[in-house]
């Protein structure tokens, strides 16, 4: 795109660099691909369009959940490039908290047990934002920690034994996390701040009745599923204005692209480097106790699959870049979602990781991200 | 009771380890009867410790025996692994995946043959024969036009794959519903029944499924190999976990009903002896060694140091990527085979991808780089943690699995911390070295001016 | 010396990184045994020119012919192996093998065994394996380097690295040979010895060089011909008499007001 007709070289009659012979056999089978997927998606919405609107919804609901963590990897990927695979385990270990919280402590419930006056309903609002917000402190604290005491000594040491921490540390926040005195080895059904209330629409909005399903051929949602929706699209917000217009977004970005020239201007690399651990887990946490709210039921290995896909979600965006984390996690929703109604349940990761593979075949970076330096 | 079995794992751990430096030490003589004896030697030792019992006490006991084969289907594993990751810089995770490939495909093969089916060898083993010669053919035939996009390369392989796929399916069974006869009826077992034809079978399965688990990692790492190392790295970790969805899935979304799914695949011949165990592992050993103590291996090298100069220097990089990642996957199908006719028993949880990490942490406590670490640290590594550590807490009460893998994260920390080159850094051992043949060469000179 | 026959032609070479122009029109024409400098000021374009000539960017537009063979568009080891070598600016040896093994990675292409060959350790194996190390050892002692075969390339002092470099392009048997500031943090003495080594090898090897280099000490005393390149641009070409009086040379380098006010 940036070679235009008008030079010299391209007037003067010499050829212009040979397109590589046959690239239509390859070009075919991704357009027979894409035809068969939408074909599938196409189909489906002619049968059922209330049913496939339905399912679009869902996959929005886990593609939020997934931009949550996925913000995590992509900005601690760009300053540090390591794959922190213990991310998803802090994402566990904030749904296990604000559980804790809620189940053994009573925390949502504290402004009316220290000023009965107060109407239930604010109650109930502070002390959900309450435990959300220990959550978040508490995975704060832990990714801080494990930054510290596993990342840090090992920043000049080759990348494998970073990786390597990275999943040592994984690891022992599952099983540490399962013994008897800590967690649990066993689900546990969670017990929310809040109740979730469903509502679905059939000319006009009508409230589920607990315990009952929605009526065949409405849309449903629920007030948890608005509360992941606003707080992803607002997280992205905070986190664009954090890295773009604040002092510390300026440095965050000096990092990730020359580390030695950040330190020479003064930028202390370390600090940022722990700061971006610590925003990147207290989203993540956020997103435990959200996803756990939603989905009702919490274990030890529970980050393991969802912090793997915002990883897969964050590289389809293109690493790095915000954005792209929040579209990979999307399109990462979608696909699941949309797999598992029209296609089959167990096919979900088979679906997400060619739709990866096929990605950065056609774009290496990513969608959103900038191309790499041509450096020889 | 703990301290005096601590004492005797140690024990065996230093013996095995002791054990290899003499194998290889032995290989690495030049004479062929030096080599011939040392193999009859390592076998023997090892065959004799597992008849040696003093009253009670077998030194060799079953359990310990069960460990000793997976040490070695370990083993390959890793060599595997190195060979894609510390030699030549690619950082996989679909390592497990192929390991899993292998086995299910073995264990299919000698599954239907003892069940008086000989479809499952004929259409794999017509099928990986057509296979290869089929990609081998289409990779002449692009190789004719410069330049091909690797996307439409991937869709001419697949394509031919696909094809060879039905006709080995059909010729097969046909193949397959000649011979049937051969197994005689019950009660009376034909010549194709015969424990000899099983063990031959066993032979045969175990090489078609590492056959197999390298023809799928070239249609596989065709692809992905291209996408840049830890992009690479996701990519097969997704292929590790789709693998495992697959094996869950065997029976419904795949027409294996033998494999049962999710329930695991039970009923396989228990095959693998001592012997084919240790001629497996030598036979990995051989290949792995000869193919990095080659030209085509210092290439291999040279592109996981740099692969610009690499390129620079006339390597064809990713071809030399994907023979690497090949080669490393035939090698972890093998090892697959073997494991599955140890344990008789196939379940998808052995082949989650968590599991899959192990190979991977074996390998760096090896040392990236050092086949003799990689083949050290499988030992010691399955007989501290599935042997010492989970009998040590298994009277520690219903934790005790989840302490096991509570303590080794810990290990990996401070050993990454500590020695992040690995226990052996680049070490090799005898037989594994690198030839000194400048040393060689020297002496040759040397003798020529002595005579003069 | 320099015969008319052209090995190596470039025709019309451009090269964009994205909407900068870093590679423009660029035209050289190689005669067989030259010994061509490339210079100007940092980024000219003249690493980019190697990269594009060895296939490890892809060009924009423009014709890269090696004899009467279009090469552009090839892998960048299919260009090694039809016989273009080169080395690097920021010397890229593989840095945990042994000098050795660096030399006989560049020997792959012409190892004459295959892959079945090694893995059952054929008696040719056994023999090609053998003159190829003997053909890396006496390359290396050309070089001077025969003590330290068997060191690993990380651990040897710079100068060295850079010889290692030149015996390991040459090993490729190439005919044309880039080599890219190879006199770059070398001291004056092994300056000197550089010079003489690459006169020495292009007689020994039949070689065509082309060479950039930031010391004008070194392309004015070795170079027959100069290209000097600005800005992408070519600004001008001759003998390296030519390039010392050229105006529009010294402006390049030293700015427009200070070239005025020295001319004047």
């Amino acid at each position: 795109m940036p070679e235009k007709s008008d030079l010299p070289a391209a007037m003067s009659g010499i050829s212009r660099r040979r397109r590589p012979p046959l690239a239509w056999v390859g070009n075919g089978f991704l357009i027979i691909v894409a035809v068969l997927a939408a074909y599938v998606l196409v189909s489906n919405l002619a049968k059922n369009p209330i049913e496939f609107l339905q399912n679009v919804l869902d996959g929005l609901k886990l593609g939020c959940v997934y931009a949550l963590i996925a913000l995590g990897y992509t900005m601690v990927y760009g300053i540090v490039k390591l794959i922190n695979f213990a991310h998803g385990d802090v994402f566990m270990v904030g749904a296990f908290t604000s559980f804790y919280a809620v189940s053994q402590f009573n925390l949502h419930q504290w402004p009316q047990m220290l000023f009965p006056a107060i109407p239930a309903g604010i109650s109930l609002v502070v002390g959900s934002f309450t435990v959300i917000l220990l959550s978040m402190v508490v995975c704060t604290l832990l990714a801080i920690t494990i930054e510290r005491v596993a990342y840090k000594p090992l920043r000049d040491a080759p990348r494998i034994a970073a990786l390597i921490t990275a999943i040592g540390v994984s690891f022992f926040l599952e099983f540490f996390g399962a013994l008897q005195f800590v967690f649990s080895p066993r689900f546990i059904p969670y017990k929310s701040p809040f109740d979730t209330t469903a509502w679905y629409i059939q000319g006009g909005i009508h409230p589920i009745v607990s315990g009952q399903s929605s009526p065949d051929n409405t849309i449903s949602f629920s007030n948890i599923f608005l509360i992941i929706l606003v707080a992803s699209v607002l997280v992205q917000l905070f986190l664009q204005f954090l890295v773009r217009r604040t002092k510390i977004g300026v440095a965050m970005r000096a990092a990730s692209f020359d580390k030695p020239t950040a330190r020479l201007m003064g930028i202390n690399v370390d600090r940022v480097i722990s700061f971006t651990f610590a925003i990147g887990a207290a989203f993540a946490g956020l997103g435990g106790v959200l996803y756990a709210i939603a989905y009702a039921s919490i274990w030890t290995q529970l980050g393991i699959l969802p912090g793997l896909k915002a990883f897969v979600a964050a590289v389809l965006g293109g690493i790095g870049s915000l954005p792209g984390a929040f579209v990979g996690a999307l399109i990462m929703g979608q696909a699941e979602s949309l797999t598992m109604s029209y296609i089959s349940t167990p096919m979900r990761d088979a679906v997400a990781f060619t739709i990866l593979i096929i990605v950065l075949l056609v774009k290496p970076t990513g969608i959103f991200g900038e191309p790499a330096g041509e450096k020889a | 009771m703990e301290l005096g079995y601590l004492f005797t794992t140690i024990l065996k751990m230093a013996l095995l380890v002791a054990w290899i430096y003499g194998l290889l030490w032995g290989l690495n003589k030049k004479e062929i009867w030096k080599k011939a004896l040392t193999i009859l030697l390592a076998f023997g030792v090892i065959q004799g410790a597992f008849l040696l019992q003093f009253g009670d006490y077998a030194v060799f006991s079953a359990f310990d025996q069960g460990l000793l084969y997976q040490a070695v289907t370990m083993a390959m594993v890793a060599m595997g692994l190195n060979l894609i990751y510390g030699f030549n810089g690619q950082f996989s995770l679909a390592q497990w995946g192929f390991y899993g490939i292998g086995a299910y495909c073995a264990a299919d093969i000698t599954y239907r043959w003892t069940n008086g089916d000989a479809s499952g060898l004929f259409v794999l083993g017509i099928g990986v024969v057509l296979a290869a010669l089929a990609l081998i053919g289409v990779g002449r035939l692009l190789r004719l036009k410069r330049g091909i996009p690797v996307l439409s390369a991937f869709t001419f392989y697949l394509v031919a794959i696909i094809i060879v796929g039905f006709v080995a399916v059909f010729v097969g069974k046909e193949l397959a519903a000649a011979v049937d006869p051969g197994f005689g009826g019950r009660g009376a077992p034909g010549a194709l029944a015969s424990p000899a034809a099983v063990q031959i079978v066993f032979f045969l399965s175990v090489l078609i499924a590492g056959a197999f688990a390298a023809e799928v990692s070239f249609l596989f790492g065709l692809p992905v190999l291209t996408l840049g190392s830890d992009y690479f790295g996701i990519a097969t970790l997704g292929f590790a976990i789709v693998v495992q969805t697959m094996m869950v899935n065997s029976d419904t979304i795949l027409p294996f009903p033998e494999m049962k799914g999710g329930r695991g695949m039970i009923g396989i011949p228990k095959l693998t002896s001592w012997i084919a165990a240790f001629a497996f592992l030598l036979m990995v050993v051989v290949i792995v060694r000869n193919f990095i103590r080659s030209s085509t291996g210092r290439a291999t090298m040279s592109v996981r140091e740099d692969e610009i100069a690499a390129k620079a220097m006339g390597i064809n990089v990713a071809g030399s990527k994907l023979m690497a990642f090949v080669l490393g996957s035939f090698v972890a199908g093998i090892g697959g085979g073997v494991y599955a006719h140890y344990i008789g028993f196939l379940s998808p949880s052995t082949f989650s991808f968590l599991a899959g990490f192990n190979p991977l942490i074996i390998v760096v406590f090896g040392g990236l780089g050092s086949m003799t670490g990689s083949i050290a640290a499988s030992f010691v590594w399955i007989f501290f943690l599935e042997g010492f550590l989970r009998v040590l807490l298994a009277q520690m009460g219903t934790d005790a699995p989840t302490w096991r893998f509570v303590l080794y994260p810990i290990t990996l920390l401070l050993l990454m911390l500590i020695r992040p080159q690995g226990l052996m850094g680049s070490v090799e051992w005898g037989f594994l070295r690198a030839d000194r043949i400048i040393r060689r060469l020297k002496g040759n000179d040397a003798a020529q001016k002595g005579q003069a | 010396m320099t015969s008319t026959r052209t090995v190596l032609e470039i025709r019309e070479l451009t090269k964009f990184f994205g909407g900068l122009c870093a590679v423009k029109n660029f035209n050289l024409a190689l005669p067989q045994g030259a010994l061509w400098g490339l210079i100007g000021p940092n980024g000219a374009g003249k690493t980019t020119v190697f990269n594009l000539v060895t296939g490890l960017i892809p060009l924009s537009s423009g014709e890269v012919l090696f004899g009467a063979e279009r090469i552009d568009g090839l892998e960048p080891h299919e260009i090694t192996r039809l016989g273009i070598a080169r080395t690097f600016q920021n010397i890229r040896l593989f840095s945990n093998l042994s000098v050795l093994d660096n030399v006989r990675i560049a020997y792959h292409p012409h190892a004459g065994y295959g892959l079945s060959d090694s893995l059952l350790r054929t008696p040719k194996f056994t023999l090609r394996e053998k003159e190829l190390t003997e053909e890396a050892l006496e390359f290396l002692s050309i070089f001077k380097l025969e003590g330290l075969a068997e060191e690993t390339a990380r651990n040897l002092p710079y100068g060295e690295q850079r010889r290692v470099e030149i015996a390991r392009a040459l090993a490729c048997k190439p005919q044309v040979l880039l080599l890219d500031e190879p006199a770059a943090g070398m001291n004056p003495r092994e300056i000197i010895a550089l010079m003489e080594l690459i006169h020495f090898i292009r007689d020994r090897f039949k070689l065509t060089i082309l060479l950039i280099e930031h010391q004008m000490r070194v392309v004015m005393s070795i170079c027959e011909r100069i290209t000097v390149m600005d800005f992408g641009e070519v600004i001008a070409r001759g003998t390296p008499k030519e390039i010392q009086d050229n105006q529009t040379v010294i402006e390049a380098y030293l700015g427009k007001g200070v070239a005025g006010s020295a001319a004047g």
